[in-house]
């Protein structure tokens, strides 16, 4: 057995293992560190077939971003999560039959396929000599450059729509309000009194 | 034994099935709900990586990319929906969701 076989077989024995964990851990925050050594392990598999853009792309991505993310949700959530777990064996029977047939579904599918790889031209072969990353940033910025531009979009979106739903004014709070600190004007701030002498105000 | 492209798209609906089955495993919970679409869509990444790999196209790594984005996008939209649903009720059940039910 070659390394890199050996390598193909440690990455996705642990990726499965940890994968079956994030559904079955009893803490969500297991669930989710889990799901980080799941990722880490996919990027694995990604370098073993020479995509090392995208398996920096998911350990960068999913790890720094996606995974915070959900750790920091499930931190700041006070959940009684053990309740949530209650009907957890309740749907085991349905749901281990489920995954049963649809995984022997996928096999019969992978196994019977016979791929005609020789027969279908490839709309853009790699190119030899130029990285991995080389190679996928001609392809997206000159052929796929609009939907490049479309998936930005859908990014900023995504951002916009996150801050304006978790964004909320609590009232009874003074916040500082630029338009009316610029909009004062010496008559509407200061009053000038006149003062009799011996008097006072 | 030479690693193919079989022995990857197994892997790919071993993890699959795995996202497929926590989603009916965890009715209750919106969050791991929420991770088992993660995994579905990380198996599909490995099929698109894979196919591109195996037959020296990388057409499928350009898609497996816009993949991740949406991807990202998905789950900073539905974390920001569960926050928004957890200050509104104090519950993040699935059964309690029911407000814009007919």
């Amino acid at each position: 057995m070659t390394v890199a076989a050996a390598f193909f077989y440690l990455f996705s024995t642990v990726m499965i293992a940890s994968a079956f964990m994030v559904i079955a851990a009893r803490n969500p925050v297991h669930s989710v560190l889990y799901l980080i050594l799941a990722f880490f392990n996919a990027a694995g598999l990604f370098l073993l077939m020479g995509a090392e853009f995208l398996a920096m792309l998911l350990v960068v991505v999913y790890v720094g971003a996606v995974a915070v993310l959900f750790l920091f949700v499930v931190m700041m959530l006070d959940v009684d999560f053990a309740e949530l777990k209650q009907g957890f064996l309740q749907y085991l029977p349905i749901g281990a039959l489920i995954g049963a047939v649809v995984l022997i579904e996928l096999v019969l599918v992978v196994g019977s396929w016979t791929f005609a790889s020789d027969k279908v031209a490839a709309a853009a072969p790699a190119a030899v000599g130029v990285s991995n990353t080389a190679a996928l940033g001609r392809i997206l910025y000159t052929d796929y450059i609009y939907l490049f531009q479309a998936s930005g979009l859908v990014l900023l979106t995504a951002m916009i729509g996150a801050i304006v739903l978790t964004l909320h004014h609590r009232p009874n709070v003074k916040r500082q309000d630029l338009a009316k600190q610029a909009a004062r004007t010496p008559d509407e701030a200061i009053e000038i009194r006149k003062v009799p002498s011996r008097q006072g105000v | 034994m030479v690693i193919g492209l079989t022995q990857y798209l197994v892997v790919a609906a071993a993890l699959f099935t795995l996202g497929v089955l926590g989603i009916i495993l965890n009715r209750k919970n919106i969050i791991v709900i929420l991770m088992s679409i993660e995994l579905i869509l990380l198996s599909v990444n490995i099929n698109l990586v894979a196919f591109s790999t195996f037959h020296g196209d990388l057409v499928g790594q350009v898609f497996a990319l816009f993949i991740l984005t949406v991807a990202a996008a998905e789950a900073a939209i539905g974390l920001a929906i569960l926050v928004t649903y957890y200050r509104n009720r104090g519950s993040i059940a699935v059964e309690d969701i029911n407000m814009m039910k007919g």
